[in-house]
């Protein structure tokens, strides 16, 4: 597994599409800080691109990697390889690569402007932990969608329609039944509705830690006092690595069983 | 005939006077104490307290006495209870530092309390550790200058205010600087009040609070950080100009908070980083002019029952919501702001858009009818809805929008 992971990786690391996300990232920090100097300005705005681009690139570049090198999948699965680790190992190889992009993209600008010297450095952190978290979630979630459609065109498609999905349309649908069930107490149901989806927990779990949570009012007060407590912590992070780890599941049990 | 009577007042007046004596207080002076000195003193006499430390409480003043410390004198309350009660017309007290007031849950003590007085001069002091600061109780035509009050509250239910007023009339309350207590400046029942040049931070209620008092007028101070921010509630002819509301942040604070206030003017004020700028409920004909609000939550959240208030060359920057309104229903009107939010265009270059702004938004509409709602806050979706109510409004108010947005922000120095 880990000798895909690593060829996956360094192809990766060699293709022209990871230099341009990386510049991307390296762009958008510096332009952000040098437009504005205020470090947790930045990150707030940092924060609407990433929930929103993240989780987008995710899914749209492990579909087409996926696609991209199903000619060397199946030239690996002639040989006396585990199925699972072929999979598995361009998973971590898209997604790490991924995660790398990102972090260095980021981290370097805050570096320049000081990030180590000011009080935004946690919540920074928890913008390229949720980000990482969000790229592993969603091409996983890709693969998952690859592996099942072998028509390209259909699996660029479900793979949009997901990510509209939860970026777009879930967030609907929760406003939707809060005000549909404005007459019933919501607390726990938002809590619930927010848990469930990763870029509403992640777009949350940022907005809690930034000085803006105060807009929050009474319903903020309740999803402070949940997230603020290690039970709440430990409750998010579960959820998170729990979106990870099933797609992944069903990445080994599709290769597994699948008829290449 | 008239000349000996001239004289005679002459002399009248010249005795009056001469008798008007400097008493002194000090460790070796034939006064130790303020108490026996003020017990001692005639009318119209002067007590010079001199460095020292004086424990003393209970300080009853019921002749018209200047009281003057030089070098700040600290009388010590020792948390005995109240230390000077003014209960004479005339008295001035000047340059005094006060600490230990005594804490009680059934009798507000204050570092001076002024009673049933007219003409008091209070200036000058220093007041630390303290219950109430200075309490004026049906007190009329005073001063309250320059005083330096800092508290050391923790919970509302044990702390005091810094300076209030009950039932007082034409009192001038002016650069006095008031931090950690309860209220900063707290009105009530009193009219004609001046508050001016205060500087009211870092208490843990409210930095000025308003209640049952018309006619009043606060000018130039600053409010900034405090727990709930400035409420100014059941009163009429306010004038609010030139005060600066700031960093009121926090899930239940905001810079003003208007509530059945009616027939006042609202002018020149800077609203900067609460969480909510001005929250009216129940106010009419007010006029809000001039007045620049700046990275708040939200700018202004009408509550329902506002009737006739205009808005008028203010300025809207950065603010989460310009305009916050539970209803479909508007009498309000909103005419040549600047907002920083509009994105229309001026053809002809007058400066002013050629397209209405709507200052509120959708999303502001839902989370006034919904609040749990709130959580969605910078969802792409929620961005999606805001456009698409902008382009076509449904739900928000129709006649509610600034038929001529600004396009530069309207510079205050001027006026």
């Amino acid at each position: 597994m880990f000798k895909i992971l690593k060829y996956s990786f360094y192809d990766l690391m060699r293709s022209r599409w990871s230099y341009v996300y990386f510049l991307f990232y390296l762009m958008l920090g510096f332009v952000l800080l040098f437009l504005n100097n205020d470090l947790s300005k930045a990150v707030i705005t940092l924060m609407n691109v990433i929930i929103i681009l993240v989780p987008l690139i995710g899914t749209i570049f492990g579909v087409m990697y996926y696609y991209n090198s199903k000619e060397f999948t199946e030239l690996l699965l002639a040989q006396p390889v585990k199925r699972s680790s072929i999979f598995l190992g361009q998973y971590f190889g898209v997604a790490l690569s991924l995660a790398m992009s990102l972090v260095i993209g980021l981290g370097l600008p805050f570096i320049f402007y000081g990030i180590f010297n000011s009080d935004a450095i946690a919540n920074f952190s928890l913008l390229l932990i949720t980000g990482v978290f969000l790229t592993l979630i969603f091409t996983a979630l890709a693969f998952v969608i690859a592996l099942t459609n072998d028509n390209k065109i259909k699996g660029f498609g479900y793979a949009i329609l997901l990510w509209l999905f939860l970026a777009v349309i879930y967030d609907g649908i929760f406003l939707m039944s809060l005000v549909f069930f404005e007459d019933y107490p919501l607390d726990k149901f938002s809590l619930i509705a927010t848990m469930l989806n990763p870029i509403d927990l992640s777009r949350v779990l940022i907005l809690l830690k930034m000085d803006i949570s105060a807009l929050l009012g009474y319903t903020g007060a309740v999803f402070q006092k949940f997230f603020g407590t290690n039970q709440g912590i430990i409750l998010s992070s579960a959820m998170l690595i729990l979106w990870v780890s099933v797609p992944l599941y069903f990445i080994r049990r599709i290769s597994n069983r699948k008829d290449f | 005939m008239k000349l000996p009577i001239f004289i005679l007042l002459f002399f009248a007046l010249f005795f009056n006077q001469g008798r008007a004596n400097t008493i002194e207080v000090c460790e070796s002076c034939s006064y130790k104490n303020i108490k026996t000195a003020i017990a001692e003193a005639a009318a119209f006499d002067t007590i010079k307290i001199k460095k020292g430390v004086y424990r003393e409480f209970n300080l009853h003043i019921t002749k018209p006495l200047t009281i003057i410390g030089e070098g700040f004198p600290v009388i010590d309350g020792e948390d005995q209870g109240e230390i000077l009660t003014i209960e004479a017309d005339n008295v001035t007290i000047d340059g005094l530092k006060i600490i230990n007031v005594g804490t009680s849950y059934t009798t507000d003590f204050a570092a001076v309390r002024v009673v049933k007085s007219e003409n008091f001069l209070i200036k000058n002091l220093q007041l630390e550790r303290l219950f109430f600061g200075i309490y004026l109780e049906k007190a009329r035509n005073g001063k309250v200058i320059n005083n330096t009050i800092l508290g050391d509250a923790v919970e509302e239910f044990s702390s005091g205010n810094g300076i209030q007023l009950w039932y007082c009339n034409n009192v001038e309350v002016i650069g006095n600087t008031i931090k950690k207590v309860r209220d900063g400046i707290y009105l009530e029942f009193s009219d004609d009040i001046l508050i001016k040049d205060n500087i009211s931070q870092n208490n843990l209620r409210y930095g000025l609070h308003f209640m049952f008092s018309n006619n009043d007028i606060y000018e130039n101070n600053i409010f900034e950080n405090n727990g709930a921010g400035v409420a100014v509630m059941f009163s009429k002819f306010i004038t609010m100009k030139g005060n600066i509301f700031r960093k009121n942040w926090g899930t239940a604070s905001f810079g003003l908070l208007l509530k059945e206030i009616n027939d006042s003017e609202i002018s020149n004020n800077k609203f900067v980083e609460n969480t909510v700028g001005i929250n009216i409920e129940g106010s009419n004909r007010i006029n809000y002019v001039d007045n620049d609000f700046r990275n708040n939550g939200w700018a202004v959240k009408v509550r329902g029952a506002c009737y006739s208030n205009i808005f008028k060359k203010n300025n809207f920057f950065n603010n989460s919501f310009d305009i916050s309104y539970n209803s479909k229903l508007n009498d309000n009107s909103f005419d040549g702001n600047y907002w920083s939010s509009y994105t229309g265009y001026d053809l002809n270059k007058d400066g002013i858009g050629d397209v209405p702004y709507r200052p509120v938004k959708l999303f502001s509409y839902i989370v006034n009818r919904t609040p749990e709602t709130i959580i969605l806050l910078r969802s792409l979706f929620i961005d999606i809805i805001d456009f698409s109510e902008k382009v076509s409004p449904v739900f928000t108010p129709d006649n509610l929008l600034d038929q001529n947005p600004l396009l530069k922000p309207v510079s205050h120095d001027i006026h």
